[in-house]
């Protein structure tokens, strides 16, 4: 199901902004500075696609995931929802709106309250969008989703702690798709799971996907997951998106040199191509957001660094001889990893 | 992470370096022997047998990773090697772990702690929590010396920052007196690196040492460690969840399940052709960022409560090729062939990829 360019997208992020304030002082308070998390993003997500951010810890993706949920409110930009700005909205308008975008939270331990049964957390969503299902129903529907996400329907007076991780995530799964929502945005939804349960709810991401036309908004830091699952794929260091691109474009040809080391630095499971691969090593960490570097963000640990680095700032822009947008004056294809298709 | 020096890709015991000559007994000698280790918790919920006849050895220079998803025994068996078991409710109920000889479990405490930290060390996943954040990261390296060695308080802190150093902490000088919160995870984890170092052990263990670090930051820890060990001949035994960070850095896996060892092989040789159906369901089943067009295998089902292991082959309710027979009996570790084992009643079926799905 490859979207058509055609279309509107489905969600559209323009210039997204949010700077959480540093404050001293007790009782009063005084702005010292800001934690730029998100500083200036552009997204667009189309009708049944998925949309990966991959970037490391403290790069902003789950800013961005609060954000698109109107859990936090923007500092400046808009979150454009089939064209209307959703992130000025409030009261009625904005909960009409976020019946349409849900959220799958990374740790089914701690985003299911222990003292509800699966099914008041599965149902709690039509108590608050009466209006979805009629109070008689709402039992039968929470049924049908728990089958739809593969539980059983009968469990559904057990509670989250006599369920497996995997089971866990589907209950936040099913929850999710109870108001029947256009966008899902998942944030590091399979990182907490272990190896053999993640592809089941890959899987079941996937299925869900066909079956409900659903957009996702797809977080992880784990690059081989957002690779096997998403269409396009937006890159961040922090705070900004410094590549962009459909999949193929993004891990057969990155053009920034971010990305090229944060692929490179991906573990394969293929002990033969030991020694072989060509691997970009990354000296030092990611600086603070409350103090980014000048210029491009990425200087201070840049191979390629130069005196322009520092003084301008590199634009998202489609670079002559590439094909997608890259935030880097020196954007270049350096293949990192050889990609073998299999049918 | 990619192994540069081609000394690494040689067999273990043709490594030569100069660590090799430093020790006293014969180098190339197992220095460490697991044989079959039984750890139980008794909890009011029953008794969960987390480790069930484990037995591997390790050899100088040698990089051993035990593969296991959570709940798999991997961590347990690698607390009870150190001797840093909580006990109660966690015990060791059968078997030896024999030191260049010496059987560890059978050691007073006191003549115990010689070798915790000074023959064999360990490095922990959260080194955030790992660390003591009321005292500086030197002070805690200098512990190393100031306890096991007696060094005044002074020439401690030197070795501090010349451990710093050696585990490429930039600024060591400075930052020496500092506070385990001002570090970022990747430097955390190089700071407990450096305690597990002091003392030049023969052994690290290494426990999911960066399961919390982000993929570049992974890179470096882990090129760090194999840099130190190819330096000092150390072994290393790394305990992980991930297929990709082994592929990368083993001599010989391990595969732990439900507290038993279900398979062991030469790194190459497990990835190429895997002999027990979980190892072969779990390399299917999980997405490698150099395939495209990949379908995800899914495992059935969750891993067992080690409260209540399934009778026979602990696998056999999620293998897709149990058999009547696997209910019943509890397969042995047999020999596949030299260096290799599988417990699998199948193997030779599951090599060949004769057994039919059902």
């Amino acid at each position: 199901m490859e979207p058509s360019r055609t279309d509107e997208p489905v969600l559209e992020v323009r210039g997204l902004v949010k700077h959480f304030p540093l404050t001293q002082g007790i009782l009063f308070k005084k702005q010292v500075g800001a934690v730029r998390a998100v500083d200036g993003i552009d997204l667009k997500l189309y009708k049944g696609e998925t949309l990966g951010l991959v970037g490391e810890s403290g790069c902003g993706k789950s800013t961005t995931a609060r954000l698109l949920m109107r859990l936090d409110q923007p500092t400046e930009g808009q979150i454009l929802f089939h064209g209307e700005d959703i992130a000025q909205l409030s009261g009625k308008a904005l909960k009409a709106v976020r019946r349409n975008i849900q959220i799958v939270l990374q740790d089914p331990y701690s985003s299911l309250n222990p003292r509800m049964t699966v099914g008041d957390i599965v149902g709690e969503p039509f108590q608050i969008h009466k209006d979805v299902a009629p109070r008689g129903s709402r039992r039968k529907m929470v049924q049908e989703l728990l089958e739809v996400v593969g539980l059983n329907p009968e469990h559904i007076h057990r509670y989250p702690h006599q369920f497996s991780g995997g089971q866990r995530q589907r209950i936040g799964i099913a929850r999710g798709l109870a108001l029947r929502p256009e966008i899902i945005v998942c944030d590091e939804p399979v990182s907490a799971l272990d190896v053999s349960v993640q592809a089941q709810v890959i899987n079941l991401f996937e299925k869900l996907q066909d079956e409900f036309g659903l957009s996702y908004v797809f977080i992880a830091h784990d690059l081989s997951v957002v690779r096997h699952i998403s269409d396009r794929v937006s890159v961040m260091y922090l705070g900004k998106v410094v590549e962009t691109g459909d999949e193929e474009q993004i891990y057969e040809r990155p053009t920034h040199p971010y990305t090229q080391a944060l692929l490179s630095a991906v573990p394969v499971p293929d002990p033969t191509l030991r020694g072989h691969r060509d691997q970009i090593m990354l000296e030092g960490d990611v600086p603070s957001p409350a103090n980014p570097p000048s210029g491009c963000r990425f200087r201070t640990r840049c191979w390629k660094v130069q005196d322009v680095c520092a003084q301008e700032e590199p634009e998202l822009i489609v670079r002559e001889g590439l094909d997608h947008p890259s935030a880097c004056h020196f954007a270049d294809v350096r293949q990192v990893i050889e990609t073998r298709i299999l049918t | 992470m990619t192994q540069t020096d081609t000394t690494t890709n040689q067999t273990p015991r043709h490594r030569k370096s100069a660590g090799e000559d430093r020790r006293e007994q014969d180098p190339n000698a197992t220095v460490l022997e697991v044989e079959n280790l039984h750890v139980e918790f008794r909890t009011r919920d029953g008794v969960a047998k987390a480790v069930n006849g484990v037995s591997f050895d390790l050899h100088p220079g040698e990089t051993l990773a035990i593969l296991g998803e959570s709940g798999s025994g991997k961590s347990v068996t690698a607390q009870a090697i150190m001797g840093i078991l909580d006990t109660p409710p966690g015990y060791v109920t059968q078997g030896s772990v024999r030191f260049r000889g010496t059987d560890l479990l059978t050691l007073p405490e006191k003549a115990r702690r010689r070798y915790r930290g000074e023959k064999i060390s360990m490095i922990f996943q959260d080194a955030l929590s790992s660390l003591n954040p009321v005292y500086s990261v030197g002070f805690q390296i200098g512990e190393m010396f100031r306890v096991h060695r007696g060094t005044s308080r002074a020439d401690a802190k030197k070795h501090a920052i010349e451990l710093m150093d050696r585990v490429h902490i930039p600024a060591a000088r400075d930052r020496v007196n500092d506070f385990p919160h001002q570090f970022s995870g990747g430097m955390r984890q190089r700071i407990m690196i450096a305690i597990a170092l002091a003392l030049d052990p023969e052994i690290i263990i290494a426990d999911e040492p960066t399961t919390a670090l982000d993929v570049t930051v992974q890179a470096q820890v882990m090129q760090l460690l194999a840099d130190l060990q190819a330096e000092s001949n150390m072994g290393l035994i790394l305990i992980t969840h991930d297929l990709g960070v082994v592929a990368d850095v083993a001599d010989k896996i391990a595969v732990m399940y439900a507290g038993r060892l279900i398979e062991k092989a030469p790194v190459l040789e497990l990835y190429a052709s895997p002999a027990h159906p979980y190892t072969e369901r779990l390399l299917a089943a999980i997405p490698r960022v150099d395939l495209k067009g990949q379908e995800l295998y899914t495992i059935k089902g969750i891993p067992p409560n080690l409260t209540d292991i399934p009778a026979g082959c602990a696998f056999h309710p999620r293998c897709p090729y149990a058999q009547p027979i696997c209910t019943e009996q509890v397969p042995a570790l047999d020999e596949v062939s030299a260096g290799r084992r599988s417990a699998c009643h199948f193997w030779k079926e599951t090599l060949d990829g004769t057994l039919a799905n059902r």
